[in-house]
């Protein structure tokens, strides 16, 4: 499809072909946010992130909802988010409605998320929605952007909406050509860009890098700095088709035991291991491949940020 | 078939306690397990036994019916015992226990049963399994012959979704099999990718929202009828 205007600072970067970070912030059951806006000024300040992604009840957990956080971050913070939805809890309507809500809050990116079932959630016995599916919900913003109507064709009063639309795709997925197939009907039915999933893989994250480049979109490739062993090792155990490198484990699992005591020195040690793995990767990424940057998932680790992208 | 599953003695009891004389009706029809004739009196005898541990005497018959989803054949087989009993206790699947209140309604009929999915006998995998949600617009003719409905446990359209590994669905513990992926495969084997490929629009949901009704028994005629207005 022709490219759209690029509604967001983020779209805009991409296109200018600057190789850009993107952050993540988790809302979780909270009425209070000054731990989301902490974290956001804190990206801010390191003047290299162009965005910030706000999650959606990620594992199906019943959160704050992400259209909030968005705009306080952004009226705030001054920091572009970047307001994950899935459909796994609002039928077409909703989403219809909440888009334009958001659109009016001054919400410039979506990305449109199937979302984790409601089964891993925290409310398990929910009924899970999904009237529509990711695909359908990019159509859904394609057409209040491009015909300014819902999915019938009913116009809305005031006409377009101005919001670009991202999507998901996965490195890890095993069988890849499906996830491929199904990338490039989203990027038909209108993504602007792409975010990936976690990748710890640098040989599998430049042919997934590669294969996705037929689709002229520009793609963020997802990494996931680690703040402590326990995170990882929830990683190994409980994120199928995912895995912490062996060695990365060894090193977070020795300085957790090396300073037990001295929890200054454990985070030194830990942002070391982390920063001697990623900007490595990193580099390499912006080297030797198309991506238009990389999307950091260092939630609740905003301190990493100045230190592992001093060097770009 | 219906696949059913029998509710737990007590919570069956429950519903019947304050009721003296009951008439406990099984079901020849398509609902799996069968529920037919013997499966109807052990249940009245556990009734029985569970009114007698509390001191109370319950009288029952047991009896089956052909089709208790099928308002002539219930009717038919069930009216003469009505008079005599309290309350009924079915164990059919839920449409012939509806059935059954339409056509007695002087009596409740009261479910013995959880009625759990339409649903296919796998003896090769040992399971009852939903392979059709009956979704009113069937896609299997682009999905390679499997349910994107039934088989994905977000309905997708147009999966998979990021939840897959290794063919596998986040739901369930990655132990079923992903239907997209399943799909994938299907359609890879007979070249027909370009099904896989093809975006599916947005459902239309009132073809699967209740209540749902065809018509039937409708007179054909070759004759000028008046027309319907358009609803
Ligand atoms: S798509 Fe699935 S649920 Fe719908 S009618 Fe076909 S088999 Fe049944
Ligand atoms: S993993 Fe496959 S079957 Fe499970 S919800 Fe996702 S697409 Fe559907």
């Amino acid at each position: 499809m022709a490219k759209r205007p690029a509604y967001s600072n983020l779209v805009k970067t991409m296109r200018e072909s600057k190789f850009l970070f993107t952050g993540e912030l988790e809302p979780k059951k909270m009425v209070d946010l000054s731990s989301i806006l902490h974290s956001a000024e804190e990206m801010k300040k390191t003047g290299k992130i162009t965005a910030a992604n706000v999650t959606d009840g990620p594992q199906g957990d019943a959160y704050t909802c992400s259209m909030v956080p968005c705009h306080l971050v952004q009226e705030k913070v001054g920091l572009e988010t970047i307001w994950q939805m899935t459909v796994r809890d609002r039928n077409r309507i909703a989403l219809f409605g909440d888009i334009l809500g958001g659109s009016i809050l001054g919400l410039r990116n979506l990305l449109a998320l199937t979302g984790d079932h409601s089964a891993l959630g925290d409310n398990k016995n929910a009924r899970p929605v999904y009237d529509l599916d990711s695909t359908q919900l990019i159509d859904l913003v394609s057409k209040m952007v491009d015909d300014g109507t819902d999915l019938e064709g009913n116009e809305i009063e005031g006409g377009k909406i101005e919001m670009n639309v991202g999507c998901a795709a996965n490195p890890n997925s095993n069988p890849r050509e499906p996830e491929i197939l199904k990338v490039g009907r989203k990027v038909e039915v209108g993504a602007d860009f792409i975010q990936t999933q976690t990748s710890f893989d640098i040989d599998d994250a430049k042919e997934f890098l590669k294969e996705l480049e037929k689709f002229n979109v520009p793609v963020l490739l997802g990494l996931f700095p680690i703040k402590n062993y326990g995170i990882a090792w929830y990683f190994n155990e409980n994120i199928p088709g995912v895995s912490v490198p062996k060695d990365l484990l060894a090193a977070l699992k020795t300085a957790k035991k090396q300073y037990k005591e001295d929890k200054k020195k454990r985070n030194e040690a830990i942002d070391k291991i982390n920063i001697d793995f990623f900007e490595p990767f990193i580099k390499e990424i912006q080297k030797t491949t198309k991506a238009a940057g990389i999307h950091c998932m260092a939630v609740h680790y905003e301190r990493l940020f100045e230190p592992l992208l001093k060097n770009f | 078939m219906i696949i059913t599953q029998q509710k737990n003695i007590e919570e069956i009891y429950d519903m019947v306690k304050q009721y003296s004389k009951i008439l406990v009706a099984g079901c020849d029809g398509c609902c799996q397990p069968p529920r037919s004739i013997n499966e109807a009196k052990v249940l009245a005898q556990m009734l029985e036994l569970k009114a007698r541990s509390e001191g109370k005497e319950l009288k029952w018959k047991a009896i089956t019916v052909l089709r208790q989803c099928d308002d002539r054949i219930a009717a038919t087989t069930v009216r003469p015992f009505i008079e005599q009993y309290d309350a009924i206790v079915s164990l059919s699947c839920g449409l012939g226990i509806v059935m059954m209140n339409r056509i007695f309604d002087n009596i409740l009929t009261f479910p013995a049963q959880n009625s759990m999915f339409g649903g296919a006998e796998n003896n090769a995998e040992n399971t009852f399994a939903e392979y059709c949600e009956t979704c009113g617009e069937c896609l299997l003719g682009v999905t390679g012959g499997v349910c994107p409905m039934a088989g994905c446990a977000k309905n997708l359209s147009n999966g998979p979704c990021g939840g897959t590994v290794t063919g596998k669905c986040e739901v369930g513990g990655y132990t079923h099999e992903c239907a997209w992926v399943k799909i994938y495969e299907r359609l890879k084997k007979f070249n027909r990718l370009d099904l896989f490929t093809k975006y599916r629009p947005p459902r239309n949901y009132r073809n699967w929202s209740s209540p749902r009704f065809i018509e039937i028994n409708k007179s054909y005629t070759n004759e000028e009828e008046p027309k319907k207005e358009e609803k």
